[in-house]
């Protein structure tokens, strides 16, 4: 007995010292600065995923976007809290030559990389000339995603179509890019992070196009893993893979209004719940993707949710079964009858859907793109939700009765579709009161759902998309432009609309800017005529963050500037 | 003993080598593949040719299991497709955090487990043994995901005791030499880091170790009921010996072999992967990394990770075996 009450004493006087030296230390690193600077303090930010991959060059989605724009700028940017387009690197927009193929960028004075490299066209050639001399591992579409999508191909890939021609360094502060061919994508799509601005000296340093693959993976190098280097107003200090936690810190010698923030710290928390409790214990100061039913809740707790225009689509593909092995997928031929979509365009009770299922601020959309891009038409066709209409079409059809299988994704929520199970239950009801029979199927996300739409398996499935910049094509031309084979994507029956794709070729290509979007707004007209899809809504994504978070503008593109983000007491 | 380590370890062999089959096998007949994975929406059916291409996914599956064991035997597992480093780095980075959770989580049931177990048993059919067994059936069945849910509300939202996430608190800037951050905490004497460490422990220790518990406190009830029935405890009560000395010596020494055989069992468990507890608390393991590994199709780290802890699952059942030994020698191994 004795004995035990030693040990216990032991146990208790070792815990009381634990505590009284965690105490002490603490409060040693609590004090401040020996300079005693006003200190901007560190904002801990919850993201629902982990960034891939630091290179802008290899990066492609949201949550890596999310971190590289703090770190990194490109010639052109999107205008806070709007698409717009705005100037960033470059002093100001580029002078177009007459034919749209050359482009003079005037760049900003005075800007230095994060590794004190000067920022002038010699660095912007190197960047660009790097990207078009990419080799092996690099030119595989899913480390160079964006590249590929906008540009095309490669130096040494001269059979894929490319609309790269040079850079070249015209004085200090200019740069003068030559493309082969015009497109609307460029330059809007330099507004894209893909696109930022990488220190030529570090490039080198760390070997940066050194991508290598060894059966089951690109490996990345050390300049895309530990050394990225920008001229953002904030610069990369680490990265714990394994916490799933980025942390990076204020640039002093920032061209610009420096940051508010000493440090931000990017804490992957994957479960929505998680995320919302974790603001609510204050662990984390803000974060993505809130649930729509969380809103309220937390309104009502003092936080700020920050709702974001909309910028995306979501609809429902309609598959026409005009690809080989069609019939055997089961697609119903019933599909390629345009009264056929006609009728299930009328039977959907989108207004419903909006207001019942999507959060505030969402809109039934009339078209594949939001209103605030350039090519949005005011005179298609509508659609209104109208039972007898539909079942009157059909009937003219002859396909009343005609099974369609209706695939939707589980276990996801996107900013156009927060919870796709409850759409997809309001749509069946409509599409079966008008007189189609309804066999569903539910799938995983990533990559079952994908897959069996992207193979052409599904009649109709539920599918959308955020634009990644502000052009048309990066809409329309995603979904319903030719692709391989010179047919439609399999999602929508692989049709051949040589009218359609036609048009297409000729908007893009169309120089001036003017004629270019009178030549989107026809093709939009086109498109809802057609029918491959129908047009359900446009949602806004919200983000939210505590009380005494300062000065964040939510953006469109989803991709919120932290640079003037001050944390009050 | 050394004979019967080596069979038991040669035993492994045959085990990974049909794991790693009925693995290759299964992966590659999940729908989907790495490369829709990686694109998400942005997938066109070229780009997927392109990447099944380079990454050597179009060879035959014989060609690809051919690579993998080739890789294997130079203890290569490959890339995760996810972050692109090596799958053993990935684990060694991870792994830490997995046993401190397992570690946390297995002495929270134990601590608590065989106590209640014990006293349920000595009070058969009292109150005591009703609510430890009605409370013990709801340990197993209340969702893990429910569970961290409550605990997380409760403890951190309004009490704010314990921390509900993560592994650290980010504003700690501490060093971490072995990547068992209490352990790090300790050895660079940053007593602070450890104890936020250990803190961050509670929550998701608590939460997975209400299953290993439900389990403990009903195998140690029964088998203690089966023991305090044998005629040498009614010898040695009728002889005079003090109840400590019976409960201890004589009651719990027989009652545990096979509480430790389950404790072996679930640390086993546990040690190959809390998935859900990792996911719903972001707790930087192997778990959570697995979970993300399916939805992504890395087959690497799916392949590496599990033959791996298949071979962790089996050395921690040998322990178990060998310390059968120390708590009855009748069955000491030879």
């Amino acid at each position: 007995m004795q004995r035990r009450k030693r040990r216990l004493a032991t146990i208790a006087t070792t815990m009381v010292a634990m505590l009284a030296a965690s105490a002490c230390a603490a409060s040693e690193r609590e004090e401040p600065g020996p300079e005693g600077e006003a200190s901007g303090g560190t904002l801990v930010f919850g993201a629902a995923g982990d960034p891939k991959v630091l290179d802008p060059t290899f990066a492609s989605d949201g949550e890596t976007f999310r971190v590289l724009r703090q770190i990194y700028e490109g010639l052109l940017t999107s205008e806070e809290g709007s698409a717009e387009l705005a100037p960033a690197l470059a002093a100001d927009f580029p002078e177009i030559s007459e034919d749209g193929l050359t482009y003079t960028f005037p760049l900003r004075e005075g800007v230095t990389f994060h590794d004190g490299t000067e920022f002038n066209a010699e660095a912007v050639c190197f960047n660009f000339d790097r990207w078009y001399n990419f080799t092996g591992t690099a030119q595989n579409p899913g480390v160079t995603p964006y590249w590929q999508d906008v540009f095309g191909g490669f130096a040494d890939t001269p059979d894929t179509p490319n609309i790269f021609e040079s850079c070249s360094v015209e004085d200090d502060l200019t740069a003068v890019i030559q493309l082969t061919t015009v497109t609307s994508r460029f330059p809007a799509a330099l507004a894209l992070p893909s696109f930022s601005m990488s220190s030529p000296t570090a490039l080198q340093e760390y070997d940066a196009d050194n991508v290598t693959g060894e059966g089951d993976a690109p490996t990345y190098p050390e300049y895309a893993t530990e050394h990225p280097t920008g001229t953002g107003p904030f610069m990369f200090d680490s990265w714990d893979r394994a916490n799933g936690q980025i942390t990076i810190t204020r640039f002093d010698d920032y061209w610009g209004e420096p940051a508010g923030l000493d440090e931000i710290v990017f804490r992957t928390i994957p479960d929505g719940n998680t995320r919302k409790q974790e603001l609510e214990a204050g662990s984390i100061d803000g974060y993505d993707l809130v649930a729509p039913g969380d809103i309220e809740d937390l309104e009502s707790q003092g936080f700020n949710v920050l709702t974001r225009d909309a910028f995306n689509i979501l609809y429902l593909g309609i598959n026409q079964g005009q690809f080989e092995g069609a019939e055997a997928a089961g697609i119903n031929p019933a599909l390629a009858d345009i009264r056929v979509r006609q009728a299930i365009a009328h039977a959907i009770d989108r207004e419903s859907i909006v207001t019942s299922q999507l959060p505030d601020g969402a809109e039934v959309a009339t078209q594949f793109m939001p209103d605030t891009v350039d090519g949005w038409s005011d005179a298609v066709t509508e659609y209104p939700y109208d039972p007898d209409l539909a079942r009157q079409l059909l009937e003219e059809a002859g396909a009343t009765g005609t099974t369609l299988k209706f695939y939707y994704p589980t276990d996801v929520s996107r900013p156009y579709m927060p919870d796709p199970a409850s759409i997809f239950q309001v749509m069946s009801q409509n599409l079966q009161d008008v007189g189609f029979v309804i066999e569903p199927t539910a799938l995983t996300w990533n990559p079952d759902y994908l897959e069996a739409t992207a193979n052409g398996l599904a009649d109709i499935h539920l599918l959308g998309w955020t634009g990644d910049y502000n052009d048309a094509y990066n809409f329309i031309g995603t979904f319903f432009d030719a692709k391989a084979g010179g047919v439609a994507k399999l999602d929508f029956g692989g049709y051949d609309n040589q009218e359609l794709f036609d048009a297409f070729r000729v908007a893009d290509s169309e120089p001036d800017p003017a004629n270019r979007v009178a030549l989107y707004e026809d093709l939009s007209e086109l498109i809802v005529d057609f029918l491959p899809a129908v047009p359900i809504s446009h949602s806004p994504p919200a983000l939210v963050i505590a009380e005494n978070v300062e000065g964040l503008v939510p953006s469109p593109l989803t991709s919120e500037d932290f640079s003037t983000v001050t944390l009050t007491d | 003993m050394l004979r019967f380590i080596a069979r038991r370890l040669l035993q492994l062999i045959p085990i990974l080598f049909g794991l790693s089959v009925l693995l290759f096998v299964w992966l590659r007949n999940l729908p989907g593949g790495p490369a829709r994975a990686l694109l998400g929406e942005r997938a066109t059916a070229e780009d997927v040719e392109a990447i099944n291409e380079a990454l050597g996914l179009n060879d035959s599956i014989f060609v690809q299991y051919g690579r993998f064991v080739g890789r294997v035997f130079q203890l290569n597992f490959g890339t995760s497709i996810q972050t692109g480093r090596p799958v053993t780095t990935e684990f060694l980075q991870r792994f830490p955090g997995t046993i401190e959770l397992t570690a946390f989580a297995i002495l929270f049931a134990i601590v608590i487990g065989i106590p209640l177990g014990y006293l349920a048993a000595r009070r058969h059919g009292g109150v005591l043994d009703s609510a430890s067994v009605i409370a013990s059936l709801l340990g197993v069945t209340v969702p893990v995901f429910f569970l961290a849910y409550l605990l997380r509300f409760a403890f951190s939202v309004e009490l704010n005791v314990f921390p509900g996430s993560g592994r650290q608190d980010v504003r700690i800037d501490a060093t971490h030499p072995t990547g068992f951050f209490v352990l790090d905490g300790l050895l660079t004497r940053e007593f602070d880091a450890a104890l936020d460490a250990f803190l961050h422990l509670v929550l998701p220790g608590i939460a997975l170790g209400t299953i290993p518990l439900a389990i403990i406190v009903r195998i140690t009830r029964a088998s203690v009921l089966d023991v305090i029935n044998e005629d040498y405890v009614r010898t040695a009560e009728s002889k005079g010996l003090a109840a400590s000395t019976i409960r201890r010596r004589h009651i719990l020494r027989n009652a545990m072999l096979p509480v430790a055989t389950t404790i072996g069992l679930q640390t086993g468990l546990l040690l190959s992967g809390a998935v859900l507890t990792e996911t719903v608390f972001a707790f930087g393991g192997v778990g959570s990394f697995l979970a993300d590994s399916i939805f992504a199709r890395d087959y690497a780290v799916l392949q590496g990770f599990i033959l791996i802890l298949a071979v962790v699952y089996v050395l921690v059942n040998l322990l178990v075996d060998i310390s059968y030994g120390l708590i009855d020698p009748r069955v000491r191994v030879r």
